[in-house]
């Protein structure tokens, strides 16, 4: 019983991480129609840049603002001065956020050298939560809940302001935004930003979970992808429910038949693909 | 005998805004059907339904006698039937003798040979010249799409869709955008299709397509307005209500 | 033109005459990877399908090829051709599931497979002994010829080089190749011409998963080890940089572009560790400032040179 209520919650914890990572890539694809490989790297770039935060002061959550806010910077530097270079021809951009990619991966490498590099939970979120008798880990319930809750902002935001309908109308249709007068290269911009800022908010939140290693880049993006190819793109409730798919089939799989996790991540995925190329809830085909 | 071409109750709508609404039309063998209408009456919308490019939402097509409404477009065309397009989609880079050998090997076996080279194909290419040679373009083999005039563009359109010898050929405004005397020139070339090609053409120039065509469908906001002769249509108020408002 | 290639050719057969070993061993490896970048051009370059996952093809076809023979005991003989049908069999089923999509998508589920079987060659320690690659392989012996010796195992791969570049240009130049190159310019028109798309993309992704499984059996025979950056997006991104970087949809682009990497792998990285970092700026520096390639941008540079016109497509594909 133990052992399916805490992976259960596992599950639901790396859905959350998930989320966090792929809202950006999905809503970056839907309205850019690029997939940005960097992003992947983005996550981890935002875990390492929170074990340095976390030394010069102890607090998590200003840690994962501090990841946010350089790496969503970092982010709309890229798109303002590289990527904009290359407007209108998307595999040349996809190429090139794969080289940046590497070059971040690299880097981080350098900076923060080779051995993992823990995370501490903080500590008043350390102590298991008593739910019916049963111990949760605290930590992991907080996780799903800042997903929660940044999945209805981020709904907010597209629903209910300004920004998020001119994000809406370029994504239903580009040279149509354009000619009604919507400042699109600029929303560009903020959407790359935000996008960024999102995966490294989620890289330093997922420190404590995952820790800080070379490689979590390499190992995050793949599960970026499948949830999109598996929630379809440029959709945030695709992203939603394929981030807690990806989380259940993953948590499950490692825990269950540990070897083989990865082969079991490719079920899924086949099976969305087979039936509906465009993904559960995408409208365009990517 | 059945007809080449058989559309019923062909339904396509766009979010919501309906391009075609239940068209029903009857194409005999060996027919010149005319589909005429203003802008946005559904005529290239159903062209595209035919062939395959769109799903239609509901309804059936049959060509000769055969159901294809779910057949993707290359089976279609297994079927005998061709196309040639409004705005001009040639393979640009690949000279005018390249484009039709990739035409007729749409229609052979020889497509799926993936060891002998491609010029060892003798006959592919005799067949391509012969087929420039009826659009009077034979000269210009060699040359690449990209060189050679919109009017000769329009021709090869013309003759990459006749070199397959098809039995149905759905002509989508083979004389927009061209001169006077490039006119001529294709008008003859439409003359000279057989008889054994049933042919259905959208075109806006009613004095060259009128004396072509033997029936015309009138399509208005995706529905058949009027079906008949030449001197039905014309004579019929609908068509002026159409062309003319109220 | 013809001369060039036969003391090409001349220089190849005897270069083990007056090269050491290191370059021996070196043109070896680029011949390996010129024959995994070509096959990713039949897709990258002819059918206009940029894959991200090629790696998938040589670390599974050299993984099996290593587990056949430490686990079983088979010998190469046998192992060999099973790697391969293995191989062509799973690019059949890749091939299937990727073509569902086109463009970026085709490009990220061709990714997340690929990444995917990385992340098994880390985790199925059972099979591929994780982390620790495996080792304690040895290479075939073709009619009882050792291939231990560096311009022995050249001499071997230059045979196998010749003949998969020969099988890939008469892929490229038969009735099928042109067919690929017009789905790759109006996949909507060849449709309309009777040819079926999508099963012209899957014959020529099987064919290039064939041929990457070949270069995959090279590299197992060469380096007698394996490890699972074998299967990494690195791999599958030098090999990509080797096609663009050389000029997609040329014969020649990858071969030069795949002794560029090669080269650069090895020079660079014996002063400074820091390949993947190379390999990021060498990506961005081609994208910005090199799109067509090598080859192509040399081509143009001699056309604008010996002041000829632009050789058009026919003289390309007679």
């Amino acid at each position: 019983m133990q052992f399916w209520v805490i992976q259960t919650l596992n599950s639901l914890a790396l859905g959350g991480l998930l989320f966090l990572l792929s809202a950006g890539f999905s809503l970056i694809f839907g309205l850019m129609r690029i997939a940005n490989l960097t992003h992947g790297a983005f996550f981890m770039l935002g875990t390492y840049i929170g074990v340095s935060a976390l030394r010069v002061f102890p607090n998590l959550w200003l840690a994962a603002l501090a990841g946010a806010v350089v790496v969503g910077l970092f982010g709309a530097l890229l798109e303002r001065f590289v990527l904009r270079s290359l407007g209108g021809n998307a595999l040349g951009q996809v190429l090139l956020t794969l080289g940046v990619a590497f070059i971040i991966s690299d880097l981080c490498l350098i900076v923060w050298g080779g051995d993992p590099i823990p995370v501490q939970t903080p500590d008043y979120l350390r102590k298991p939560m008593l739910i019916a008798g049963l111990p949760f880990p605290t930590y992991r319930l907080v996780v799903v809940v800042i997903a929660l809750v940044t999945a209805l902002l981020l709904w907010l935001l597209m629903e209910r302001t300004r920004l998020g309908a001119m994000i809406r109308a370029g994504v239903d249709d580009m040279q149509m935004a354009r000619a009604v007068g919507i400042p699109v290269s600029k929303l560009f911009t903020i959407v790359f930003c935000l996008g960024a800022a999102l995966a490294g908010a989620g890289g330093v939140i997922g420190g404590p979970i995952l820790s800080a290693y070379p490689g979590l880049d390499a190992d995050m993006l793949p599960l970026a992808l499948i949830v999109v190819i598996l929630g379809g793109v440029g959709s945030l409730v695709g992203a939603l429910v394929g981030s807690f798919i990806v989380g259940f089939v993953y948590t499950f799989g490692t825990a269950l038949l540990p070897d083989l996790a990865y082969v079991i991540l490719f079920l899924p995925m086949i099976f969305v693909i087979a039936f509906k190329p465009t993904g559960l809830f995408g409208k365009v085909s990517a | 005998m059945t007809a080449a071409l058989e559309v019923t109750g062909l339904s396509k709508a766009f979010g919501g805004l309906p391009a075609a609404n239940g068209i029903s039309l009857n194409v005999e063998a060996g027919e010149r059907r005319l589909i005429i209408g203003p802008n946005g009456a559904g005529k290239t919308t159903l062209f595209n339904l035919i062939t395959g490019d769109l799903r239609p939402d509901a309804g059936s097509i049959r060509l000769f006698g055969e159901e294809v409404s779910r057949l993707p477009t290359h089976r279609r065309t297994q079927h005998g039937m061709a196309r040639t397009y409004q705005i001009i989609t040639l393979f640009a880079r690949d000279t005018l003798l390249h484009n039709i050998v990739l035409s007729l090997l749409g229609r052979s076996r020889t497509r799926w040979d993936a060891f002998r080279p491609l010029e060892r194909h003798r006959e592919l290419f005799d067949r391509a010249r012969a087929a420039l040679e009826r659009v009077g373009l034979e000269p210009l083999a060699q040359r690449p799409i990209s060189e050679v005039s919109y009017g000769d563009k329009r021709r090869v359109e013309i003759a990459m869709a006749l070199a397959q010898e098809p039995r149905l050929l759905l002509l989508d405004e083979p004389l927009a955008g061209l001169s006077r005397e490039e006119r001529v020139t294709v008008k003859k070339l439409l003359d000279t299709i057989p008889r054994e090609t049933t042919v259905v053409m959208i075109e806006h120039d009613m004095d060259t397509a009128l004396d072509m065509a033997e029936r015309i469908t009138l399509l208005h906001y995706g529905t058949v307005i009027v079906e008949g002769t030449r001197s039905e249509v014309v004579a019929d108020p609908k068509t002026r209500e159409v062309y003319l408002g109220h | 033109m013809r001369s060039a290639r036969w003391i090409v050719a001349l220089v190849l057969v005897a270069l083990p005459q007056f090269a050491g070993e290191f370059y021996v061993n070196l043109i070896s490896q680029i011949f390996i990877a010129a024959i995994f970048a070509s096959s990713l051009n039949l897709l990258v370059g002819y059918a206009g399908l940029t894959s991200l996952g090629h790696a998938s093809y040589l670390g599974v076809s050299a993984y099996l090829s290593a587990w056949l023979y430490l686990k079983l005991g088979i010998g190469h003989w046998l192992s060999a051709p099973i790697a391969l049908a293995v191989t062509t069999v799973m690019a059949g089923f890749f091939g299937w599931i990727a073509l569902r999509a086109s463009g970026l998508g085709f490009l990220m589920i061709t990714l997340a497979l690929s990444q995917v079987l990385w992340g098994l060659a880390y985790r199925w320690s059972a099979v591929t002994n994780g982390d620790n690659g495996l080792s304690g392989l040895t290479r075939p012996q073709p009619f009882g010829l050792s291939l231990d010796s560096a311009s022995a195992f050249y001499y071997f791969t230059l045979i196998v080089v010749a003949v998969a570049i020969g099988m890939m240009a008469k892929f490229i130049g038969s009735p099928f190749g042109a067919a690929l190159k017009g789905t790759r310019d109006q996949p909507r028109r060849m449709s309309a011409l009777g040819h079926d798309v999508r099963r012209v993309r899957w014959i020529t992704f099987v064919y290039a998963g064939f041929w990457g499984a070949v270069s995959g059996l090279l590299y197992i025979y060469y380096h007698k080890y394996i490890h699972p950056t074998s299967l990494s997006l690195t791999n599958s991104a030098e090999a990509l940089l080797g096609v663009i970087a050389g000029g997609s949809g040329t014969l020649v682009g990858p071969i030069i572009g795949a002794a560029i990497v090669v080269l650069l792998k090895n020079y660079v990285s014996a002063y400074v560790e820091r390949w993947n970092m190379l390999l990021g700026f060498v990506f961005v520096a081609i994208v910005l400032f090199m799109p067509d390639g090598l080859v192509p941008g040399v081509r143009r540079l001699w056309a604008r040179v010996t002041g000829r016109r632009k050789p058009t497509d026919a003289a390309s594909n007679s």
